[in-house]
């Protein structure tokens, strides 16, 4: 029995109803997934750019005998509360380096307090109002202002807001990366290449290739595990330095390289292959002048976004000691350090309400270095990747 | 291709360096979250100020400082660690097995320990036996301990408004929850009858308390959203939340600095740090850090660790303190127990 004209213009409709109802759910997860993203970034962006702007205020420095032994006294008693504590007790110091600022008076911008930074930016401070008076008219003065906030990028940790910065973990971010590359990267390609090039396709190397793409799924606190068990307990690799950070984080990228790798490699044409074989070259020269090269874009590719993951990751470097209280930059890889997500954690604790705007700051800052690292992979594809 | 070759040679460069054990200049602090604050504003305060370098501070709780003090001696070990209660006995025990005999207790001063709501309702007295009997997991009902069966405030007693009981918490992970369970529960459960004498720690777990996680800044944000609820957490965070936060009257007293250091506010605790005296010669640094936290500048009733939260011990005992950390006083089990 045939169907009539309507029976399938009916279902026809019904067929199309079905697919524009597909394209709007899956619009609609797209919209709401965009949304989520763009109140995220907003919010971090109103909570963080005040941090890029700290206060500082003009006053008075007292360069007196006093002041070499009681930093307080250099500074006027109505302004000594707004001044940054840090500020005053590098005085002695300075006046040691320098002798002939004994005796002199100089007026001098200041870092400000905390407090009155928070006050400035319209924030909750826990000023006084006689302190909040003497704020106002200040800056009624033009002695107290918003400026950029060089600390925020020059200086380590601190427990007073305003003298904290990202510097350290920066610092760290960059040792601990630069070891898990110098170990992931060439072990990571170097398995690939022998997997891909080299290995005969039997039981055992099926058998690594299964562990291999497990072990990219496993979740990273057991990498912690590994490394404090290993690397601290048993090689006694210094805690907490980017060293032991970096090799522990270089066993968690290792699988997303040797991944990446592999692919890059299988999509070189088995054509070039035998060309080159054709020639005489042995597969050493094979590898070397025509496979590795053309696979080259996919493998940065890889690592670039390897090395991204690795550098947004916290739970393993808890375990290893990282996320700690670091005030000096260091540039030593056996030293103690801490990276920007551990600093962001660290911050995100903290009971004074100044560090709710230095912890978005923070962020801003990782998720400006992670866009510009995956949009170098998306540029180096675009760029060198070449189609067959 | 060499490029790769070097970068090998380079890696493995680099781990040869790892095996080279190293003197140390630098102090390694770790324990208390809660001393942790006060802790890291002193390793500032002594990098900035002092020759030697800034102490390396983490912030891995009093057991788990504890752990990793008592693991021996030797330059991979800590040199100092922070806890917000006394080292068990056990922990001693641990420490001697592993040849840590040599230890000076530092007594810091106190944190109180909050019960607060967002300032939007009214305040709310309350006694450690309400307080228990909201949260436990079994509460003596006629005389026999059942599950817990109260859903408001007002069931428990009369003069407490008909509000829902939802209190915000720390995980079993925090000091702050130790000191809650042996100050708030196991103090009430000892007087009742129905736990015969003994304490009863256990927290219901059937919605009523909700876990907050370890960050007191969730809690004081999620009091902000839920105004019908009640929060747990260290006194430094209502302090600077006053503006949001009112801390309940607890048997009758306010959690006021002089409340909580007198030992009148029942909800206080005290806070130490341990020093590893057999470490003195490697790590120089350790006493001269030690000696500035226990300073009058630090510590006292105008120093500086006051004005983020530190609730200073009353003046004799800071003396005593003192003199204990400047004799390097060896810690007997004896003192422990």
């Amino acid at each position: 029995m045939s169907q009539s004209f309507d029976d399938i213009s009916a279902q026809l409709k019904r067929r199309h109803r079905k697919s524009a109802r597909l394209k709007w759910i899956s619009m609609g997860a797209l919209g709401l997934a965009g949304l989520f993203l763009v109140l995220f970034f907003a919010d971090m962006l109103v909570k963080g750019l005040p941090a890029f702007k700290q206060a500082q205020i003009q006053v008075q420095v007292d360069y007196s005998e006093q002041a070499s032994q009681l930093p307080l006294a250099a500074v006027n008693e109505d302004v000594r509360s707004l001044v940054s504590r840090g500020y005053l007790r590098l005085i002695p110091g300075r006046m040691e380096d320098n002798p002939d600022l004994l005796g002199t008076t100089r007026l001098e911008w200041v870092l400000a307090d905390g407090q009155v930074d928070q006050y400035l930016k319209g924030h909750h401070s826990k000023l006084k109002a006689s302190e909040q008076a003497v704020v106002d008219r200040l800056v009624e003065q033009g002695r107290a202002e918003l400026r950029f906030n060089t600390t925020f990028f020059t200086r380590g940790d601190s427990k007073m807001p305003e003298l904290t910065g990202i510097a350290s973990a920066a610092m760290g971010t960059l040792l601990t990366l630069l070891v898990t590359l110098a170990v992931a990267f060439p072990i990571g390609v170097m398995t690939a290449v022998y997997l891909e090039e080299f290995a005969p396709d039997n039981r055992f190397t099926q058998a690594i290739e299964i562990n291999i793409n497990n072990l990219a799924a496993i979740p990273s606190i057991l990498f912690g595990l590994l490394g404090l068990a290993i690397f601290i307990n048993f090689f006694g690799v210094p805690r907490s330095s980017p060293l032991v950070g970096g090799l522990t984080l270089a066993l968690m990228t290792l699988p997303v390289i040797i991944i990446a790798t592999r692919t890059a490699l299988r999509s070189v044409p088995e054509s070039i292959r035998h060309a080159a074989f054709g020639v005489g070259c042995s597969r050493w020269q094979v590898v070397r002048d025509h496979v590795l090269p053309l696979a080259l874009p996919g493998i940065m590719t890889g690592s670039i976004i390897g090395l991204a993951q690795a550098m947004g990751e916290t739970a393993p470097l808890i375990i290893v000691g990282m996320v700690a209280f670091i005030p000096d930059v260091t540039t030593s890889f056996t030293e103690a350090a801490t990276v920007l997500p551990a600093q962001i954690f660290t911050w995100a604790g903290e009971p004074d309400r100044a560090f709710i705007e230095k912890t978005s700051g923070g962020i801003l800052v990782l998720l400006t270095v992670l866009i510009t690292l995956n949009a170098t992979a998306v540029v180096l594809r675009k760029k060198f990747e070449r189609r067959w | 291709m060499n490029r790769i070759l070097k970068t090998t040679a380079i890696a493995a460069a680099v781990i040869g360096v790892a095996g080279v054990a190293q003197a140390r200049e630098q102090a390694r602090i770790v324990g208390s979250s809660t001393v942790y604050p006060f802790a890291s504003y002193v390793a500032e305060e002594f990098g900035a100020t002092t020759e030697y370098p800034t102490p390396v501070i983490e912030s891995t709780g009093s057991g788990g400082g504890l752990r990793l003090f008592c693991n021996g001696v030797g330059d991979d070990t800590p040199d100092i660690t922070n806890a917000s209660r006394r080292m068990k006995p056990s922990e001693f025990e641990r420490c001697e097995e592993n040849g840590v005999t040599d230890i000076t207790e530092a007594f810091i001063g106190y944190d109180g320990i909050a019960f607060a709501q967002s300032n939007a309702n009214e305040a709310m007295d309350v006694t450690r036996e309400q307080i228990f009997l909201a949260l436990a997991a079994k509460v003596p009902v006629d005389g026999e301990l059942v599950d817990n069966p109260y859903t408001q405030w007002s069931e428990i007693d009369d003069a407490l408004p008909a509000r829902e009981i939802a209190v915000y918490g720390p995980p079993t992970t925090s000091g702050t929850r130790d000191a809650f369970e042996e100050l708030v529960m196991e103090a009430a459960s000892e007087e009742m009858d129905a736990y015969g004498g003994e304490g009863y720690t256990d927290i219901r777990t059937d919605g009523a308390f909700i876990d907050a996680g370890e960050n007191d800044n969730l809690i004081v944000q999620r009091l902000a959203e839920n105004t019908e609820a009640f929060g747990i957490f260290g006194y430094s965070f209502l302090e600077e939340n006053a503006d949001t936060l009112t801390g309940s009257n607890i048997d009758g007293v306010a959690p006021t600095p002089d409340a909580i250091g007198s030992g009148e506010y029942p909800v206080s605790r005290s806070m130490f740090f341990y020093i590893k005296n057999q470490h003195a010669d490697e790590v120089p640094a350790m006493y001269a850090y030690a000696d500035l936290f226990m300073s009058e500048q630090m510590i006292g009733d105008l120093g500086y660790l006051k004005g983020i939260g530190l609730i200073p011990a009353p003046a004799e005992m800071r003396e005593e303190a003192r003199q204990d950390v400047e004799n390097r006083e060896t810690l007997e089990l004896a003192d422990l127990k």
